[in-house]
């Protein structure tokens, strides 16, 4: 985690488990006294979003820049000039929450002159239980209009393969698989395999990447 | 098939291409917006017709058009949206055409908010069209539920030609769940010999119509529809109960409060409380019968909404007067919080004994 550059760009499609990484990730970041900023460029969905998280994030140190418009039940694709702080000050270690699509994406083509080669990673987050990331082609179909929406190339990928709380070793290693043909490809490395902590202790040590156990914070517990 | 984790809004695209719709007209608004996206992006696909109206009130008038033709159709809203497709779905209900309307509650009145409601109670059971008319509402808690009464709401409107509704809260529009889908059980559907779908010669012009200029035919109508919705009653009405009997108190709620709820319940077990819980899952039919479990030992009944109250009437008139009913809620796009609700239903139990 402390190898990755300075700015972490955090997208993939919606439903693949990105805010929650992002989340997990800020967190990790703060606790190891890091100065973290979380940036919420999401202008696609209206709920489930980093900034809702505002509250607990600030106390723990992390920086929160959400919309410019304040209040949860803004649906207006509003991002706040703030964004620039922790992209040009760099005492700041940043992580950006992308809207789950290639439109969402596109928010992040404004920022293109910071994403430089070896002064960011763009991360793909992949969850092969979603219906438009479940073979090696559509996902990498995904991932290159993504690509070309935000003007960055992706640096890694997170197998994040999940059915929430009900997760399996065997999704994981089942969205190892396809994180894996999708790197041969791309010659993309697999960066990070993230899920529920009492899924992560059963996976293999050797598998490629970082195992990455994640809470689920933006889930409330009545919640599956 | 294996289970695919769905976003509630597109997993209702998919369940109603999967149930035959070919057709969707509708007008965007969040949070229900993936669900037309959805179908713009895979109707075209199976030579169906996605279509962008230019208001909720002509899109619910297409509807009306399609179903007349016989065509398996959908549209959805949220809860301004549909208000202003009120007027059609009399209409609809009114020259008896199956069509199936999904409303993703969020916040009023007026334009409110995008947060989840369940605030358009009165709208969907009442009706905010005029005359004398009822549709269905099928009121999911979980995708998988959605999915499952969505696919199966297709053939209820069918085999009683009428609109058939499917409401669920922003959260239920939002969320994601794991989902698979499996075909509904067979229902007796008669042919449509009152499409307006051609002559081909052979038959007079069929003519769909709401308007009678003789009253007493109107009349005869209205009660051929009354007899009708008694049959609904009595054959769709559905709801789910826990612990009902001998309960201290049973709690009503439906749709994602039904799952705090049920958050709620599991804490008051710990603390040796028994709690029951009636969840309807049609809001009309509303489950009368449900509340005949309860027995004398219940101290009262706990009514929890996402508004200020408007199951709470339906409540009351199932109960009819023999248990007090309280009520708790949270509105204008706040969801309770199990804690909360653990406290209500203590102040009428009277805490652990």
């Amino acid at each position: 985690m402390l190898k990755d550059n300075r700015i972490r760009v955090i997208t993939g499609h919606y439903g693949s488990g990105k805010t929650e990484f992002a989340v997990n990730y800020a967190v990790k970041l703060a606790g190891v006294n890091k100065k973290v900023a979380i940036v919420d460029l999401d202008v696609v969905n209206p709920y489930f979003r980093s900034r809702e998280k505002e509250g607990f994030l600030s106390d723990l140190g992390i920086r929160v820049i959400g919309s410019s418009i304040k209040g949860a039940s803004s649906d207006l694709p509003a991002i706040s000039g703030e964004v620039l702080t922790p992209l040009q000050d760099e005492t700041f270690e940043a992580v950006l929450d992308v809207g789950g699509d290639p439109i969402g994406a596109r928010s992040l083509g404004r920022y293109h002159e910071y994403f430089q080669k070896g002064k960011y990673d763009m991360l793909f987050v992949i969850n092969a239980n979603r219906f438009e990331t479940q073979t090696k082609e559509k996902t990498i179909a995904y991932l290159k209009n993504i690509e070309v929406q935000s003007r960055a190339k992706v640096t890694g990928l997170i197998n994040n393969t999940h059915l929430l709380r009900s997760t399996t070793i065997e999704d994981v290693l089942r969205g190892q698989e396809l994180c894996k043909e999708v790197s041969e490809e791309l010659n993309v490395p697999i960066r990070y395999v993230s899920c529920i902590e009492n899924v992560a202790k059963e996976l293999p040590k050797d598998i490629e990447g970082e195992i990455f156990p994640i809470k689920m914070y933006m889930r409330e517990d009545w919640m599956s | 098939m294996a289970k695919v984790l769905m976003k509630g809004n597109e997993a209702i695209g998919a369940a109603a291409i999967k149930a035959g719709c070919k057709y969707f007209f509708g007008y965007p608004i969040t949070p229900q917006n993936e669900l037309p996206e959805y179908m713009a992006r895979e109707l075209p696909n199976i030579g169906g017709v996605f279509l962008q109206a230019e208001s909720e009130v002509a899109a619910i008038n297409m509807v009306y058009g399609a179903a007349g033709a016989g065509a398996r159709v959908m549209t959805s809203s949220s809860s301004p949206g549909i208000a202003l497709k009120q007027e059609g779905i009399s209409y609809i209900a009114g020259a008896e055409l199956p069509c199936v309307i999904v409303n993703i509650v969020r916040g009023g009145p007026g334009l409110g908010g995008i947060q989840p409601a369940q605030s358009d109670y009165y709208q969907a059971t009442r009706g905010g069209g005029n005359g004398d008319y009822r549709h269905l509402v099928y009121a999911p808690a979980t995708i998988q539920e959605t999915v499952d009464l969505l696919m199966e709401a297709f053939d209820v409107a069918e085999q009683y030609r009428n609109p058939v509704m499917v409401i669920g809260d922003g959260m239920i529009g939002q969320m994601m769940e794991p989902v698979e889908f499996k075909e509904p059980k067979k229902r007796p559907i008669a042919p449509k010999t009152w499409s307006t779908d051609g002559t081909k010669g052979e038959r007079k012009p069929n003519i769909i119509n709401s308007l009678y200029i003789d009253p007493q035919e109107l009349e005869d109508h209205v009660i051929r529809l009354e007899n009708k919705y008694a049959e609904m009653k009595e054959n769709e009405t559905r709801y789910e109960n826990y612990n009902v009997k001998d309960a201290d108190v049973v709690v009503v709620a439906y749709g994602t409060t039904s799952r705090v709820v049920k958050n709620a319940i599991a804490k008051c077990e710990e603390e040796g409380i028994k709690i029951g819980l009636i969840r309807p899952i049609t809001l009309w039919p509303f489950p009368d019968k449900a509340f005949e479990e309860i027995t004398d030992r219940t101290k009262g009944i706990l009514t929890v909404e996402m508004s200020t109250g408007q199951m709470i009437d339906d409540v009351k008139i199932a109960i009819n007067g023999r248990k007090p009913v309280h009520f708790y809620g949270r509105t204008g796009g706040m969801v309770p919080i199990p804690d909360a609700i653990v406290e209500e239903i203590k102040k009428i139990s009277g805490g652990v004994k």
